[in-house]
């Protein structure tokens, strides 16, 4: 009853809704028709907003325009999957810890962790330029992934430890009065009950692993064969005759991926994300 | 093996790769804010690098730049994110599938998504310059970025398509967190929705607003990708911030040691942010009971 709204109600709320979403969805609806002009069109003024030449030429075409293209999204797609399983190595451990355990240092080493949060490479790109550099990174995949994961571990651990939290004691508890040794316990008892939780923690760092490859690779890199998607197209913008329809083309084909895996799991990232703005 | 040394071991190697990634970068970055350095050599200069920014015109307009770039960019975020989530929270078939589009511009690499921005900002053939042709409101193409201060607003804007859906997604699950027997007694007792909406709803969620209010502050702060994309900075400084100044001078004039002294400066402006936030949000949880 509460929560019936009359017709008028029901109209403003749709209206309301539809310029909200057209401001969200405006640049892809853009990219998608302006893929879909042939290129002579594009140019061409006043602006029209209906052509009847739309094809899905530069779907094709863009495969030979940048010829690295299918390099680049496999790039990026296993930058973020490297990005991914190396943070997961790194925030398991440390997200049982903080979430179960008692130990010196527990407050302020989190705090520590949370720092990093509050800034972006950006900061730091000198520095880390030169400890790439004594590492013998630069110019390699590890250029854009070890940065990648020193900025998502943060976040692993804060997501990874409240879901952690919610686990019973009383299963570890019980595999401790069996004489199982701690690190069994973490591996055989806590970890299988943990799966929906690492799965949410997975594709969050994946989804920031994808989204934050740009910076680093266009700082740390300058090998063409290993740039990831933002950073191939990026270069393009540069050029004198871009081929916008391509360019757009490419970038909508480059972010299926993670449109996918968004889509696939979008209910429990969601849960799982604002799980910390709910109350109990 | 006692719970302690576990504890200890478990956090180890986090700590040790932050240690060698973040934490030594950041001592370098402020050890480089005191020397004059570039591709040549280092030489100690002591607080020069800082004594020139203060003394710099320049970057007194930067700092104001960029927190007026914050401040606006964060208001919009805030009052965008608290409709959509209301909007999105209101009961109408559909509104799963709602939930679903608003996130995108999340998902996707910003580079991406500032690249379909570049497109509608363009005066020739972007979406916006031939809808105000058509119009009537410009005679000519209007290049969104190549004026100063339209190429501000537009990064603005740009920025808060990229922000909003966080903010959104993180006030609608408050939204949805709060107890439905506060609105059905306030209902029962004739309250409209928009006293529910005011009395209710904004009380039980403004720990989540501050929380979301002084993280998007930070990002805001941060955001390099979006401008560098769409003017790198330009035209003539107008979008240039902290961190894209930053960016310029270092890597771009290989300035190391200017360019570490303006990062300080960030870190430390950053590190004031988040004393601010720990001190609201104790007093904001106070006030309004959470836990």
């Amino acid at each position: 009853m509460m929560d019936r709204y009359t017709k008028l109600q029901i109209v403003g709320i749709y209206a309301a809704l539809a310029v909200f979403l057209t401001f969200i969805l405006l640049p892809f609806f853009e990219m998608f028709m302006a893929s879909l002009r042939p290129l002579e069109h594009l140019f061409r003024s006043p602006y029209q907003f209906w052509s009847d030449d739309f094809s899905f030429q530069a779907y094709s075409d863009m495969w030979e325009t940048v010829p690295l293209l299918g390099r680049y999204i496999f790039n990026s797609v296993f930058i973020a999957t490297a990005v991914t399983a190396m943070t997961m190595i790194f925030v398991i451990p440390a997200a049982y810890a903080y979430a179960r355990l008692d130990f010196p240092f527990k407050s302020a080493s989190l705090g520590v962790f949370l720092g990093v949060n509050m800034f972006t490479g950006a900061v730091l790109l000198i520095p880390l330029y030169r400890v790439l550099r004594t590492l013998g990174m630069l110019n390699t995949y590890w250029a854009m992934i070890i940065p990648g994961v020193a900025f998502l571990i943060p976040t692993g651990i804060w997501l990874l430890r409240s879901y952690l939290e919610k686990i019973p004691r009383e299963l570890e508890e019980a595999a401790f009065v069996d004489g199982a040794s701690r690190l069994y316990t973490l591996r055989r008892v806590v970890l299988p009950l943990a799966v929906p939780g690492l799965i949410v923690v997975g594709v969050a760092v994946f989804i920031g692993a994808y989204a934050q490859q740009f910076l680093f690779a266009i700082t740390f890199n300058q090998q063409r064969e290993l740039q990831p998607l933002p950073a191939g197209l990026y270069e393009f913008i540069g050029y004198q005759d871009v081929t916008w329809n391509q360019m757009m083309a490419a970038a909508l084909v480059g972010v299926l991926p993670v449109m996918l895996i968004f889509l696939f799991l979008q209910k429990y990232l969601v849960a799982g994300l604002t799980a910390g703005a709910v109350k109990e | 093996m006692s719970e302690k040394t576990f504890g200890l071991l478990l956090i180890a190697p986090a700590m040790l790769f932050i240690a060698v990634i973040v934490a030594w970068p950041l001592a370098e970055t402020i050890r480089l804010s005191f020397m004059e350095a570039g591709l040549g050599g280092e030489e100690y200069v002591g607080l020069a690098n800082y004594q020139d920014l203060l003394e710099s015109r320049k970057f007194n307009d930067t700092i104001w730049r960029t927190f007026y770039w914050m401040f606006l960019s964060v208001t919009l975020k805030l009052i965008l994110g608290l409709i959509g989530a209301t909007l999105l929270n209101a009961a109408v078939p559909g509104r799963a599938l709602f939930r679903v589009l608003v996130m995108p511009p999340w998902v996707i690499p910003i580079a991406i998504g500032c690249i379909g921005w570049l497109w509608l900002y363009n005066g020739y053939f972007g979406v916006l310059s031939g809808t105000m042709m058509s119009l009537g409101i410009t005679d000519g193409p209007f290049e969104f970025l190549a004026h100063k201060r339209s190429a501000f607003y537009s990064a603005i804007v740009t920025d808060v398509w990229v922000g909003v859906p966080m903010v959104t997604l993180f006030f609608l699950a408050a939204m949805q967190g709060v107890n439905r027997d506060l609105y059905e007694a306030a209902w029962v007792d004739g309250a409209g929705r928009w006293y529910r909406f005011r009395r209710i709803t904004i009380p039980q969620i403004m720990p989540v607003i501050v929380s979301m209010a002084l993280l998007s502050a930070i990002w805001t702060f941060n955001s390099f990708e979006i401008i560098w994309i769409l003017t790198e900075g330009g035209p003539r400084s107008a979008t240039t911030t902290l961190i894209v100044d930053t960016y310029k001078t270092a890597i771009g004039n290989y300035k190391f040691g200017e360019g570490s002294a303006r990062a300080v400066i960030i870190v430390v402006l950053l590190g004031l942010f988040s004393l601010l936030y720990l001190f609201f949000l104790g007093k904001v949880n106070k006030y309004y009971g959470a836990k």
